[in-house]
């Protein structure tokens, strides 16, 4: 039965790892997400569904944790902010390296360093090109509301058992933070059994001893298992893209957009039209992998593209190598924590109209 | 008598256990750490819980511990392996779990987490491998090196008012409240490997209690980078290192010795 709740992002993420069946948490405080833990503490979800949560006393033991326990094969995620992704990126190279699946959320705050507690999309690079050392992807799932906070624990989690690869939530401090209506899924189950090809649960007779391990010393080994890693990520490219498009089938100009920025976007489109204006909305829901080819295949037609993200500019250089500078592409953004507003988006876009509408003359 | 005879099965007094794989050990002649992984397997086999036990190795000469014992294992990163365990050990409470790990990355790059783990009083076995430097990596000082201990990053010997002291993690580890057994041990001889093997198999068996963590520390050589001879890394390892750690038991039963 459908269970419709007011909820903050953060929420949302709790109650849907809980009822997507998840077996584990560990996570260390960290504004502007640490209603994530709190709401598992307060519902105790251990008593609901045998969901174990443990406070680690830092980013790097639990995310050390996490790879501990998703060598069992079970369901087991983290959540943090930027400078405690920063801090587990280690952990994570070790996790794609390993090929363990596991959910990880980043509520994205200001930076660098300490930075501040509010929101940002200053981690895109950190995000979909890796993070920590050596060549591996994440899939990087980027929700633009709390349904999605809800909706993208269990696709996650699926995603994360197809491939067996860490995939990351990023959200940003807006998102976590407000409230929208949340259609809750069904409880599932907590898993099991577990696939006895790679899982630690125990050396039984029936089968050889599974070992996990991210250390290959044979550098031609290694290689051969960078070339897997590099096959399992072509075939990501391939199999999961995901994006939304709004008004975009006679647009000349569009956003592109994803979490809050998209939703800012949204309403600048709607006034965009309003003026009689043909903008359009793209927004990338996997961030990793990139929508390369289908902003590729709609650049053609576009007079250009307006980058939207809380950053200096970091997403608006997968646009250019996704349209192989075709079109006319620029970014705007307010960063360090400091959101744009629809009207700030719109004149950025009438600016970049103006600027098309001049260079034709 | 001919090789074939002695090795005949009728003459056979010994045998590895089936725990250990077939895998050639890569440590020096000489070296605890094969003593060590064989009595481990050992007590796992004589208890029966192979297929209960799942271990964590560590970063150092005992990286690839893995590949030497008969049983589901994982690598963890450089110190993190406590937590690694805690992550198995909350999801898999029936389950027998065990670091293996020296000093570099129990003492120093893994503090924080050897410190905490023990702390939360995890229901995990550690054991612990000193022998006051960095084997793998070529010599470098240890958390645990001696004052006046030549390595190859203090040539001219541990000076502990720039260097500081030899870390006694264990005696630290042993006064936190989540710690229910502590010992510290040897394998340099038959008597010495008859004790730890006894203090591994307390540590092993305490999980069935989860009153939490049971720590041995085994005191070893590292002939190869100490730069003696086996025999002589012995001796000084019982003139030097057994003064500064001394063997024995340091709490049973969550009681301090």
């Amino acid at each position: 039965m459908p269970e419709l709740k007011l909820m903050k992002g953060n929420e949302a993420i709790a109650e849907a790892a809980i009822r997507a069946g998840a077996d584990g948490y560990f996570g260390y405080p960290i504004t502007p997400q640490s209603e994530i833990l709190e709401y598992l503490m307060v519902e105790d979800a251990h008593k609901r569904t045998g969901m174990v949560i443990l406070q680690a006393e830092s980013e790097l033991a639990a995310i050390n944790m996490v790879y501990g326990a998703a060598c069992t094969g079970k369901k087991i995620m983290t959540s943090s902010s930027s400078p405690g992704i920063s801090l587990m990126q280690e952990g994570i190279s070790y996790i794609a390296g390993a090929e363990l699946p596991c959910l990880i959320v980043n509520v994205v705050r200001g930076g660098p360093g300490l930075g501040t507690i509010q929101p940002s999309q200053a981690d895109y690079f950190q995000s979909v090109k890796g993070g920590g050392h050596g060549d591996y992807r994440l899939i990087v799932l980027a929700p633009a509301s709390v349904q999605e906070m809800s909706d993208f624990v269990p696709l996650g989690f699926d995603l994360a058992f197809k491939y067996r690869i860490p995939v990351l939530i990023l959200s940003d401090g807006v998102i976590g933070q407000m409230m929208e209506k949340v259609d809750l899924f069904d409880q599932v189950p907590r898993a099991t059994e577990f696939d006895q090809s790679w899982v630690l649960s125990g050396k039984t007779h029936d089968r050889p001893k599974n070992t996990i391990t991210s250390l290959d010393l044979e550098a031609l080994d290694m290689e051969k298992h960078n070339h897997h890693l590099q096959a399992k990520y072509k075939l990501i490219e391939q199999n999961e893209v995901r994006y939304e498009e709004i008004l975009c089938d006679d647009a000349e100009f569009i956003f592109i957009a994803y979490g809050a920025s998209a939703r800012i976007c949204q309403k600048a489109t709607q006034l965009a039209r309003d003026k009689g204006l043909k903008v359009g909305l793209f927004r990338p829901i996997t961030l990793f992998p990139f929508p390369k080819k289908e902003i590729f295949a709609r650049s053609e037609k576009l007079k250009a593209i307006l980058s939207v993200e809380m950053s200096a500019g970091q997403m608006i250089e997968d646009i250019q190598l996704a349209t192989k500078f075709r079109v006319k592409s620029e970014h705007f953004g307010r960063y360090g924590g400091v959101i744009h507003s629809p009207s700030e988006v719109l004149e950025a876009m009438e600016n970049l109209i103006k600027s098309c509408d001049n260079g034709n003359k | 008598m001919e090789t074939n005879n002695i090795i005949s099965p009728e003459n056979l007094v010994y045998k590895k256990t089936s725990l250990l794989t077939d895998k050639i050990l890569t440590f020096c002649p000489g070296c605890g750490h094969g003593t060590t992984h064989r009595i481990v397997m050992e007590v796992v086999d004589e208890m029966g819980i192979q297929s209960e036990v799942i271990g964590v190795a560590p970063v150092g000469c005992s990286v690839l511990a893995y590949d030497f014992m008969n049983i589901d294992m994982v690598g963890a990163a450089h110190g993190r392996a406590p937590a690694v365990a805690t992550g198995i050990k909350r999801v898999y409470p029936e389950k027998f779990v065990f670091t293996y790990q020296g000093d570099g990355d129990l003492a120093a790059i893994g503090t924080s987490e050897t410190i905490h783990a023990c702390n939360r009083g995890e229901n995990i076995t550690i054991v612990f491998i000193n022998n006051g430097i960095y084997g793998m990596t070529g010599g470098q000082m240890a958390p645990t090196s001696l004052e006046g201990m030549k390595t190859s990053t203090s040539p001219y010997g541990r000076n502990v008012e720039t260097m500081g002291y030899p870390l006694k993690i264990t005696d630290l580890i042993a006064r936190l409240e989540g710690v229910y057994y502590v010992s510290r041990q040897a394998v340099h001889t038959a008597a010495a490997v008859r004790k730890a093997k006894k203090a591994i198999r307390i540590a092993f068996e305490n999980q069935k209690l989860k009153k939490g963590v049971s720590f041995v520390e085994i005191v070893s050589n590292c002939n190869s980078n100490w730069k003696q001879s086996p025999v002589k890394a012995n001796q000084w390892m019982e003139e030097n290192m057994f003064p500064y750690y001394p063997l024995g038991d340091i709490k049973v039963g969550g009681v301090l010795v």
